[in-house]
């Protein structure tokens, strides 16, 4: 018991959590702006691992850092436009766009990786983004190795989630944004253009989803793996329901994943000796069931997810 | 252009507007003036081409041929871009459509908002954006509380937020689409006074309906069209009822009128009856249908007739009390025994209880008889001799649709319950269930479907007619029993009746003090 409150008041211990929690973050900010506008965007594994394989080449063929995460953004950016050319102008199924997305963006990541570097056995590593050291802020005790030894991207992604909610519901492109994915004929019908918003927002939420990927292969670790998004796009369209579509309680739920893992993580070590390992891997996720079947059955879907809208038809 | 003293004072002009869907024709050059000032009333039936027309005006469609004039600044008409609503908006006109544009998830104020303000804008300038709307408020009298997410408004609610969202755009026209449709008599009332009001202070407002009464009483002028062409306009002081419905119609309507029936045996019989529970039970509740005749249950809506039209349906089990028909007891009912039984169910939500809006015409037409041999051989559908039938059925009865194989979601109001009347009628029912068989319907369709719960009747049928319409019931029933809070009243013949007495029991007076 002793063992498990040590785990929990370690500053090492929520150092981690958000440090795993980072990626979902992106991800599952990118999924709710997508979702808000009336689009889901099952793309988002794939869009991972493009962001993160595109993220890490540029910098391997000697862009910058922040250079890497541009290019990661573009990429994601790109698969998400053709997410939202299928999904609204044409009015396909968003589920099979969306898993046809991811299976299109893995294969294409995995095989530019294949192509550029054959004959490679070990993946090259590249120079990752460094703990930001803030004089003062990081010598604090507790919060200091909690909150402020993390990379640029970590508190990249914290800013994004006090943007997000600013745009969404401080700002007129918000409004337009949330009336789409609730009523696209309210927003037809005060003269917007229900394709453009659409299409920007899943274009938008697709780049922001890809600096997760990239957060992997440029701030986790150093070096591109094969499969090493691992469901962590799946994760954040789970979040997203558990958030009720709401950037702050995004935040909060990433938070709570990634502190299940960084706690399984601990509590294998701790007891790990009579317990199989796997049952500590499967926590999370059983816990994140268990909090989407305590949420989700009140949330709030936006009334237009999934509904294509055609001009003119009532 | 500007100056001609023919365009004095007028903000929208319609100049030969024609929209073609395929082969049909929605709108037939279709020519219309709107003044300053100005309440127009847009009259027709279901399908005579009155939404394309604002459709095209709003920029949802694009016209064939033809095109809309505005004047946004009250000077010279200019062309307004076709197909663009942003267009129509900048131009000031303003479009109240039949289903509400409104974001559920926003405010009353965001969504009055949304669009007007540059997307890029770093923030919601709300505040100067409430000044301005109470202030419109205060002036019109359209009072909506702005701050209310729009999902907990009410009907009435939503139309003002959507007529508030033209005001504010700083409108010259305002257009509604079968406004009343979704309001109460008294909501009405307000909406209709409030138009005056905003008409006084400059509005054009063009408003489409095909009910006569609130055109004859709410409107300066009158345009009727009638299969996509205009038929008349002309000022509402020289119409009346009658010269209205028939150039609405195009033929002189012929009011249903009844013969007196020939009342047999008792056909259907509720004994003691009681089902459901809660406002809408039934209690206690004693009924005999006669054959060859039409039995009116009157009533304020909620009073109980839905229970009552689900215990004859077979949907709802009594809880008390017997059921017979043709002096057979029925005991535990069941939807499938009572139309097997001779039951005829007109349902009261036709379009989600009448039939599968998915399903073609001909599946529809069929779906209730589908185990009978003419339907299917060896559980196999025999789907030539269903498409046969619906063809000599969308003749008889005059379906206006496409084909027997299009979708029966794409047919309007009236010819929907064209197909429920032919799938049910022409089984020669024994029992007729008619649950507010002309609500929304025009006048057209209504006095199509008079006649044939009348021939129904003249050929032996009992049938049960529960209406909320007073004159619908006079008109056809030969007896009528009030229902209210779930009892039933004892059923008097209708020559001794009249709409007074009827109305003092639908609010819960017996008998005697009616009388």
């Amino acid at each position: 018991m002793t063992d498990i409150l040590d785990i929990l008041i370690s500053a090492n211990f929520w150092a981690a959590a958000l440090r795993i929690a980072t990626p979902l973050i992106f991800g599952v900010i990118g999924a709710l702006v997508c979702e808000r506008a009336g689009v889901l965007n099952l793309g988002i594994e794939g869009i991972f691992t493009a962001g993160a394989m595109a993220g890490w080449m540029a910098v391997w063929l000697g862009a910058g850092l922040w250079g890497g995460v541009l290019v990661a953004a573009m990429a994601g950016a790109f698969f998400g436009l053709i997410h939202a050319i299928l999904t609204v102008p044409l009015g396909l199924s968003q589920h099979v766009s969306g898993i046809g997305v991811t299976l299109f963006a893995t294969s294409l990541s995995y095989f530019i990786y294949r192509t550029a570097l054959p004959d490679v056995s070990s993946p090259p590593r590249i120079e990752a983004f460094k703990p930001l050291d803030i004089p003062g802020l990081s010598d604090l005790p507790f919060l200091g190795p909690a909150l402020f030894q993390q990379t640029p991207l970590t508190f990249l992604a914290l800013l994004l989630v006090a943007v997000t909610a600013y745009v969404l519901y401080r700002t007129p492109l918000g409004l337009a944004i949330q009336a789409v994915g609730d009523n696209p004929a309210a927003v037809e019908s005060q003269g917007l253009s229900v394709y453009a918003i659409r299409i920007g927002t899943v274009v938008a939420g697709s780049a922001i989803m890809a600096l997760g990927g990239a957060f992997l292969t440029m701030s986790a670790f150093d070096a591109f793996f094969f499969g090493m998004v691992n469901g962590r796009g799946w994760i954040c369209i789970a979040l997203t329901v558990f958030a009720s579509w709401r950037p702050g309680k995004a935040l909060i739920g990433a938070l709570l994943f990634g502190a299940f893992d960084a706690f399984q993580v601990r509590l294998q070590t701790e007891v790990g000796s009579f317990i199989p390992g796997q049952v500590f891997l499967m926590m999370p996720y059983l816990l994140s069931i268990a909090a989407l079947i305590v949420v989700a059955r009140r949330a709030d879907y936006p009334r237009a997810l999934l509904v294509p809208y055609f001009r003119g038809q009532r | 252009m500007a100056g001609l003293a023919q365009d004095a004072g007028v903000v929208l002009r319609l100049d030969g507007i024609t929209k073609r869907f395929g082969a049909l024709t929605a709108n037939g050059d279709v020519s219309l003036d709107l003044k300053r000032g100005e309440i127009l009333a847009l009259l027709g039936e279901n399908g005579a081409g009155k939404t394309t027309l604002m459709n095209i005006l709003f920029g949802h469609y694009v016209a064939d041929e033809g095109r809309v004039m505005v004047s946004p600044d009250g000077t010279g008409l200019s062309e307004l871009e076709p197909g663009s609503p942003h267009a129509a908006l900048q131009a000031g006109i303003g479009m109240v459509h039949q289903h509400f544009t409104l974001a559920e998830n926003l405010s009353a104020l965001d969504n009055i908002l949304l669009g007007t303000e540059r997307l890029a804008a770093l923030s919601s300038s709300r505040a100067p954006a409430r000044r301005k709307l109470e202030e419109l408020m205060a002036r019109s009298g359209l009072t909506v509380s702005l701050d209310a997410r729009i999902s907990q408004l009410s009907v009435g609610e939503k139309q003002r937020v959507e007529i508030l969202k033209a005001l504010y755009r700083d409108a010259r026209v305002l257009v509604l689409d079968e406004p009343t449709a979704v309001l109460t008599p008294q909501e009405s009332d307000t909406l209709f006074a409030t138009l005056k009001k905003l008409a006084d202070d400059g509005l054009g407002i063009i408003f489409i309906s095909h009910k006569l009464a609130e055109v004859l009483a709410s409107s300066h002028r009158v345009a009727v069209l009638r299969g996509g062409r205009k038929v008349a306009d002309l000022p509402t002081a020289e119409c009346d009822r009658r010269k209205l419905a028939e150039l609405m119609v195009g033929h002189a309507i012929v009011e249903t009128m009844r013969s007196p029936g020939s009342p047999g045996a008792p056909l259907f019989v509720l004994n003691k009856a009681s089902a459901g529970h809660g406002r809408d039970a039934l209690r206690d509740v004693d009924l005999t249908l006669r054959s060859g005749e039409i039995l009116g249950i009157a009533g304020v809506s909620g009073n109980g007739q839905t229970t009552l039209a689900r215990v004859i349906s077979g949907l709802e089990p009594l809880t008390h009390g017997s059921m017979t028909l043709e002096g057979k007891a029925i005991g535990q009912a069941s939807a499938r025994a009572m139309i097997d039984n001779g039951l005829a169910r007109i349902p009261e939500d036709r379009h989600h209880d009448g039939i599968v809006g998915a399903m073609s015409v001909s599946e529809n037409l069929a779906i209730e008889s589908i185990r009978k041999p003419e339907n299917q051989r060896l559980g196999l559908l025999r789907f030539s001799a269903m498409r046969e039938r619906a063809r000599n059925l969308i003749k008889a009865y005059d379906i206006r649709c496409q084909s027997e194989d299009s979708p029966a979601r794409l047919l309007s109001g009236g010819n929907i319950q064209k197909i429920v009347l032919a799938r049910t009628l022409e089984t020669v029912p024994k029992v007729v269930l008619a649950a507010q068989p002309s609500r929304g319907l025009d006048v057209g369709a209504t006095s199509d479907v008079h006649k044939r719960l009348l021939a129904a009747r003249d050929r032996g049928a009992g049938v049960i007619l529960i209406s909320e319409d007073l004159d619908e019931l006079m008109r056809l029933s030969d007896r009528i029993a009030v229902i209210h809070r779930g009892h039933l009243s004892e059923a008097d013949p209708s020559d001794t009746l009249d709409r007074g007495s009827l109305g003092l029991r639908m609010a819960g007076h017996n008998a005697e003090d009616a009388a």
